[in-house]
């Protein structure tokens, strides 16, 4: 797909990718909902259940192999993720948090997986939808256990400031809470990926176009592979990092809702 | 949303506005994972972690138990063990007092019997004594009358007389003596 946008390739020099590389066209006509992001976050959901299911289904108190690995990923959000930020109240939103994790850590890998090579999260749409299912997520949390008007008060004047402060504190806490949360959140996730892909695409793109040039061209051109392959590993720890910050940075979020004050 | 791929082939896009498909999707997909793992993946998974932890507790309440149990019966031997030292000590203290009491009171006992022995003794030979004295003096008297008799030549057969002679003969040989 991407070879059919890059004409440049062939003929009149090297064309750098761009976010047009981004930009791909439905797969069946012009529906919206046949795009190739679109089919890797459906693989994704599959894939995750169908692991997962696998794994647990014959949960025993010794493990099978499969079981062990499910398992470990549980325990790594349940334990490290949830127990360790939400505190005792921390059972109710495992679910999520796992969910989460594993729904971002698939379709990162997504961008490096042979063949499907795509990270879904490098589509904006994505990000802002788990940003929103987090925001909402906190902000309902937080309101159940407070009540709308305290909460709204604790965020707005924070308790144990001094009142003067609170000229300065209050637009900022307002902000946080409701625009620079979700927005950190659903940016830096796709920042990340799209920027990963990017360079992975230069790196290995650039290689390309060197083998089919002049002699000392071809001699570079496996140094630029060379690169590329490196910068894959890399971005595969930015994928698992990304998946993990997301959902701590949930964690945190909840623990912060559920706090007497925040 | 379409114009969006249309415009592809011209001019640049902004990444930051999402497609409307996608969200849709994003959120029904994200849903869809969420109760898939809610219902059918987290409980299996709890209820593993639950059971692994009851097996791994109450294997450790039961060493726990047995450990206690054999605490409790070490220190009962040790106590009974002690006792028995303790019983022991008294019995050979016990019996070493009875011991010398045994000693004290037979040689008390063999000191009275030596001491009745000797008494009765003294007594059958002071009887013995006076009984020599009575005979001694009865046959002294006789034979000295008779002597007597026959020297003065009366008789001297009244009894009264008789012993009068032989009395003031007896006061007279102590006189003498």
């Amino acid at each position: 797909m991407l070879a059919l946008v890059r004409q440049g390739a062939e003929g009149e020099g090297f064309v750098p990718p761009s976010t047009k590389d981004f930009e791909l066209p439905p797969i069946f006509g012009d529906n919206p909902y046949t795009t190739k992001p679109i089919f890797l976050v459906l693989l994704s959901v599959v894939l995750i259940s169908v692991f997962f299911i696998a794994a647990s289904r014959k949960a025993a108190v010794v493990p099978s192999k499969l079981q062990f690995a499910g398992e470990s990923v549980y325990a790594f959000v349940r334990n490290d993720l949830a127990k360790d930020v939400i505190g005792h109240e921390f059972l109710r939103f495992v679910p999520y948090l796992f969910t989460l994790f594993t729904f971002i850590l698939v379709n990162n890998w997504f961008g490096i997986i042979p063949l499907l090579q795509f990270p879904t999260m490098s589509h904006v749409g994505f990000a802002y939808v788990l940003a929103a299912f987090t925001f909402f997520v906190f902000h309902y949390i937080g309101i159940k256990k407070h009540g709308v008007f305290k909460y709204l008060k604790d965020i707005m004047f924070m308790p144990g400031v001094p009142k003067a402060a609170y000229i300065l504190i209050t637009p900022l806490e307002i902000l946080t809470f409701f625009l620079v949360r979700p927005l950190t959140l659903s940016l830096r996730l796709f920042a990340n990926m799209f920027a990963g892909h990017l360079l992975l695409l230069v790196f290995i793109l650039g290689g390309e176009h060197l083998a089919q040039g002049a002699l000392a061209l071809k001699l570079v051109s496996p140094f630029a592979f060379g690169i590329g392959i490196v910068l894959t590993f890399f971005e595969f720890m930015v994928q698992c990092l990304q998946a993990y910050i997301f959902t701590l940075l949930t964690a945190l979020y909840i623990a912060g809702a559920l706090a007497d004050e925040h | 949303m379409n114009k969006f791929y249309f415009a592809a082939e011209g001019e640049t896009l902004n990444p930051l506005i999402p497609h409307t498909s996608e969200i849709i999707v994003g959120a029904v997909a994200f849903t869809l994972l969420f109760l898939v793992l809610r219902s059918k993946v987290v409980p299996m998974f709890e209820k593993a972690f639950t059971a692994r932890t009851e097996a791994i507790q109450g294997g450790m309440e039961r060493a726990e138990k047995a450990q206690l149990e054999a605490q409790r019966a070490l220190s009962q031997y040790n106590e009974q063990l002690s006792k028995a030292r303790e019983e022991a000590q008294t019995l050979r203290e016990e019996a070493r007092v009875q011991g010398v009491s045994i000693v004290e009171e037979l040689r008390a006992k063999a000191q009275e019997e030596a001491a009745r022995i000797t008494s009765a003794a003294h007594a059958s030979i002071e009887a013995e004594r006076q009984q020599a004295i009575t005979s001694l003096r009865n046959e002294v008297g006789a034979l000295a009358v008779e002597l007597a008799s026959k020297i003065v030549g009366e008789s001297l057969d009244d009894q009264a007389r008789q012993s009068r002679i032989v009395d003031r003969f007896l006061d007279d040989l102590e006189k003498s003596k």
